[in-house]
């Protein structure tokens, strides 16, 4: 994968955005990998929490936009309660999900979605569902 | 002892049994789980990003209507208790937020609540000694495991159920019913949750790694207090119209057993709603 680096790149206004969104301070990663290790959907995602969180730092946007990571977070906290620094992966990729759902993309049409689960699927997994990916 | 009572959408509805079954239950030790005169949807997931403080004002609007009628209020699904017990916390430490959150819903809550589990309660406020002396039907050597998933937990410092190193509460429950809890590996892993919502192959590997692991370790039955937890191991295993998973083990939910153990009239357990029936196992056992 080709990374380019620039001034641009490392303090662009989305990086920026999604620290102010999620509250974690992207520098504070340093990379140990303990959050993808305990992370029980890393293995469908594009990029893993941490090679999110490097993706960050490098400010490499367009190919974090396109990952389907932080659609596949369940927000367990795994992450987190591993992370000796106490960065919450979660809280990022809830803040790109977020990005995206302000600005109207949903992830899911609530017409696509089959009708067997809405008539049986536990009222919490449909509101949950909703409010993850419905915009 | 009448202790307010808040059961959320999902024990209103598809998870009935786990309702009624904790209300009996709670009859028969001698105490009262007082239904909140109103409530609303708690929202079902907690705003993990700090700048949504919209998303916290459908469970703050519960805690105000708790508050109103008590000092304590308890829940059984452990969404609900990590929904509700955070947003307090939130609403209590951090004053922007609090009122933000109070001027829009136009109350003036201060999160003096305590939010606590049904495990809690039992623990607790009746103590496992005094549930173990009123059995009346001793589960006496059925394997089962005790499940906790992820948000009766996590994150530790908010919830502080139990401790965050090999939390016991769910197994010494077990245990006073006359049950032989496993310990199993994926024990505190994630069942899928909400990605049963257009991921279904997730939440089966996620939920089939739970199964095999409890199983694995010599489970017949597993134990959950979550509704969604309950729907995913269900749906993932070798079930009627087929399925991936490769167990049938009945999923049961905690207050079910809590129940069949007191001697409750099995018509308000919901067992019939449970796709693997768990009788077939007790009368194996003389049970």
């Amino acid at each position: 994968m080709l990374i380019k680096l620039g001034k641009e790149n490392l303090h662009s206004e989305f990086v920026e955005l999604i620290e102010r969104i999620s509250g974690e301070e992207l520098a504070n990663c340093y990379q140990c990998g303990n959050c993808t290790g305990g992370c029980p959907v890393s293995y469908a995602m594009d990029f893993g929490p941490r090679e999110i969180i490097r993706l960050l730092q490098l400010g490499q946007e367009d190919t974090i936009k396109s990952a389907n990571s932080p659609w596949l977070c369940v927000g367990c906290l795994q992450c987190y309660c591993r992370c000796p620094k106490g960065v919450s992966a979660a809280k990022i990729l809830e803040a790109l999900r977020q990005l995206s759902l302000r600005k109207g993309e949903s992830h899911e049409e609530i017409k696509e979605i089959p009708f067997p689960f809405l008539k049986n699927a536990p009222q919490q997994a449909i509101v949950c569902g909703f409010r993850k990916f419905v915009s | 002892m009448k202790i307010p009572y808040y059961p959320g959408c999902t024990l209103n509805t598809v998870a009935k049994g786990f309702d009624t079954s904790a209300r009996e239950s709670a009859v028969l030790l001698g105490f009262e789980l007082k239904e909140l005169n109103q409530w609303n949807c708690c929202g079902a997931a907690f705003p993990l990003t700090p700048d949504n403080v919209m998303g916290l004002t459908a469970p703050t609007k519960v805690l105000v209507n708790a508050r109103k009628e008590g000092d304590t209020v308890t829940t059984l699904c452990s969404v609900c208790y990590n929904v509700l017990k955070r947003t307090n916390k939130v609403v209590k430490d951090d004053k922007e937020k609090r009122s933000v959150v109070n001027t829009f819903i136009e109350e003036e809550y201060d999160g003096s609540l305590n939010v606590i589990h049904y495990l809690e309660v039992l623990r607790d406020k009746i103590g496992f000694d005094k549930i173990k002396a009123a059995i009346k039907r001793p589960l006496k050597g059925i394997k089962a495991g005790a499940y906790y998933g992820c948000m009766l937990l996590r994150p530790f410092e908010d919830m502080g159920i139990d401790k965050a190193d090999g939390p016991t509460i769910f197994e010494d429950l077990l245990k006073a019913l006359g049950c032989e809890p496993v310990e199993f590996p994926n024990k505190i892993e994630c069942c899928g949750a909400h990605l049963a919502m257009g991921n279904e192959d997730v939440v089966t590997k996620l939920s089939g790694s739970v199964l095999s692991s409890a199983k694995n370790r010599g489970a017949e039955i597993i134990v959950t207090s979550c509704p969604l937890c309950q729907y995913n191991l269900e749906k993932s295993q070798k079930g009627l119209e087929g399925g991936a998973g490769g167990t049938q083990m009945p999923i049961l939910y905690f207050t079910q057993l809590l129940g069949l153990a007191l001697g409750q009239d099995e018509g308000t357990l919901g067992l019939e709603k449970n796709l693997f029936d768990v009788k077939q196992l007790l009368k194996e056992r003389g049970i």
